[in-house]
């Protein structure tokens, strides 16, 4: 009974991660119908960029653990931000208005380029978070020995979901946001301006999935160049588990997998546990095409 | 507008492209040999990808299981129990289309991106079965070595430069039939499926079953390269197989545009640039990933997409059609 709670919570903790990452998939689907295959790339790009700044500014030194985990965060989420608003300037943009598998194959360039360059920049060991930052406390609840991490893992994505389920619903921006999903050329009518709307999306995705690039390494401390893949994989499933373009969906979908994958590889088979989330996809897309809260994705044939 | 009919170039084409590669192997080097071996298996693995993705526009980016399929068959049957590798390219071709019909029933009405995410799903439990040792037949993460040299015609082939005689040979069969294929019934069926499939189904196509058939013959393809891939190769592992290598396939038909040509000098591009980039030693990657984002933002539509289909009429028709163009105009 307490190995299965302690699988709960290591479930929820990845599923928050997988959350995190999905709804910038599910944000960027949702106004541009693109899967952005370089997605996972930009969640490894924080992960790395964390790593150096906590090192290269020797912050766990200067601050007390937490706020330097902190500060860092908000450091990541600006760099990765930014990189991924000028990845839909560059690679997306100009591929608009062209057929959609151009822009799949576009992404797919830039995912290659970002392993690549992760690669020369940092090589292609396995690099390690430092113990200074990484905080190992573990708590004691009904017996258990739990680390502390898992906890602010699961705080910090639920915190960070919650923000931006706020903006979303609750804003004229996220309004917006959610027009320009519905039906671009009406959103324009209205005097929305789309450009503005998608650059924004390209600014939250990849914010929210370079802070979850920064929680994998605290909570796991092992980071390598090409986590991005199957992180990415997993969580664009978990987009589709909850109904892609549909926020919420995305959440909801996340913690799913997490649970599903974590009791799966515990209780049943840790060989296939990476093939897990992907019987699931299958599975759901059969007997539920539209995902848990989504649209309509099978054609009546 | 006057109709004419335009003389079809491309018989011209074929034949030269066809010599070329004839004498190609005359100014390569051994090495060089060994990448056109290998870009003639990617055009072969592509072409097969182009009548699911190009003609049928079924988004579909999992071939790597397909070819996985028939490689790891060839391999087991050759290994366990002797069967020459010759007589099992069509058995190996039959296995990856029955499996690719078997996975293809389910999920085949689903659209767009969602059926890409399932066969990268697909993909992806294909390598991981592969690696799990699948019946302790696969030889898990190591894979299978000793698979025999093909033999025809009592000549062992194992050098080179025969395997780019075969494959080569493989290729050019394969653009004969495909070329026939895309003119036929069967190819006219896709081609209005990709355009809109729900004007196919008013038309009377039925659209699974054709969608289903098309999935199955570029498995079928797929399957017998694979046989050829383990032939040449003589070890396999499931590291050949990845979800990337069928991205590459993917972008190599989707930069080609779909067309015949086109899907050749995709492969080209995606097989044989890394190649070529290969002075810039460890910077390669990364310049194939901006070169693969450059050119479909310079051509989003691919290289040379398909031609609209054109029909050869009979002078006597075209002179018809054209008088009574002409006699219209004079009447407005």
């Amino acid at each position: 009974m307490e190995q299965f709670f302690q699988q709960i919570i290591n479930g929820f903790a990845i599923g928050g991660i997988y959350a995190l990452v999905a709804l910038g998939y599910t944000m960027v689907y949702g106004v541009l119908k693109l899967i952005n295959f370089a997605h996972g790339d930009l969640f490894t790009i924080g992960a790395y960029l964390g790593l150096t700044l906590f090192v290269s500014f020797n912050l766990a030194n200067a601050l007390p653990v937490y706020a330097a985990i902190i500060v860092v965060a908000l450091m990541v989420m600006g760099l990765v931000a930014l990189i991924g608003g000028l990845l839909e300037r560059i690679a997306y943009r100009p591929l608009r208005n062209a057929n959609r598998l151009s822009a799949v194959v576009s992404a797919v360039g830039a995912s290659i380029f970002f392993q690549n360059a992760i690669l020369l920049l940092w090589g292609g060991n396995y690099y390690v978070y430092p113990e200074s930052v990484r905080p190992t406390t573990i708590i004691n609840i009904f017996g258990m020995g739990v680390p502390v991490i898992r906890f602010v893992l699961i705080g910090a994505s639920v915190m960070l979901m919650l923000v931006l389920y706020w903006f979303i619903h609750r804003t004229k921006t996220g309004t917006a946001i959610r027009a320009a999903a519905i039906d671009q050329g009406a959103a324009k009518l209205m005097g929305i301006n789309v450009n503005r709307i998608i650059s924004l999306v390209f600014l939250i995705g990849p914010g929210l999935g370079g802070v979850a690039g920064l929680m994998v390494g605290l909570a796991y401390g092992q980071i390598d160049y090409n986590m991005g893949f199957s992180y990415g994989l997993k969580a664009f499933t978990a987009a589709i588990l909850g109904g892609i373009g549909n926020i919420p969906g995305a959440m909801i979908g996340g913690l799913i997998l997490g649970l599903v994958e974590t009791l799966g590889a515990a209780y049943l088979t840790i060989a296939w546990k990476d093939a897990i989330s992907f019987f699931v996809l299958i599975l759901i897309l059969i007997i539920r095409p539209t995902g848990i809260l989504g649209e309509r994705v099978a054609d009546k044939l | 507008m006057i109709f004419k009919n335009t003389k079809n170039t491309y018989f011209y084409l074929f034949g030269i492209f066809a010599l070329f590669m004839a004498f190609l192997p005359c100014m390569l080097n051994t090495y060089w040999t060994a990448v056109f071996v290998s870009v003639g298996l990617g055009i072969l693995l592509s072409l097969s990808l182009n009548v699911i993705l190009g003609q049928a526009g079924i988004f579909h980016m999992g071939h790597a299981a397909f070819y996985a399929v028939g490689a790891y068959l060839t391999a087991i049957l050759n290994t366990r129990f002797g069967i020459p590798v010759f007589y099992l390219i069509p058995v190996a071709g039959i296995a990856s289309a029955l499996f690719a019909g078997l996975v293809a029933r389910p999920i085949i009405h689903l659209r767009g991106d969602y059926l890409l995410m399932v066969t990268i799903g697909i993909v992806e439990i294909v390598r991981i079965a592969l690696v799990n040792d699948l019946g302790g037949l696969t030889g898990g993460a190591n894979g299978i070595f000793g698979i025999s040299r093909p033999e025809l015609f009592g000549i062992k082939i194992k050098k080179d430069i025969q395997f780019y005689y075969l494959i080569w040979t493989f290729v050019f069969a394969t653009l004969i039939l495909f070329y026939w294929l895309h003119n036929s019934r069967f190819g006219r069926a896709l081609s209005c499926i990709k355009e809109d499939d729900i004007a196919a189904e008013g038309c009377g196509i039925n659209v699974t079953h054709y969608k289903t058939a098309a999935f199955m013959l570029g498995a079928f393809w797929a399957g017998m390269a694979g046989t050829l891939f383990a032939a040449k190769m003589t070890i396999i592992s499931p590291g050949s197989f990845t979800f990337w290598d069928s991205v590459l396939l993917f972008a190599a038909v989707i930069l080609g545009g779909g067309s015949q040509a086109g899907v050749i000098l995709g492969a080209f591009l995606v097989f044989g640039l890394p190649e070529i980039f290969r002075g810039f030693a460890d910077a390669r990657m990364l310049i194939f990933g901006i070169a693969l984002m450059v050119m479909m933002i310079i051509r989003p539509q691919g290289i040379i997409p398909p031609a609209p289909r054109s029909y050869i009429l009979p002078e006597i028709w075209l002179k018809k059609l054209n008088n009574r163009i002409v006699s219209e105009k004079t009447q407005d």
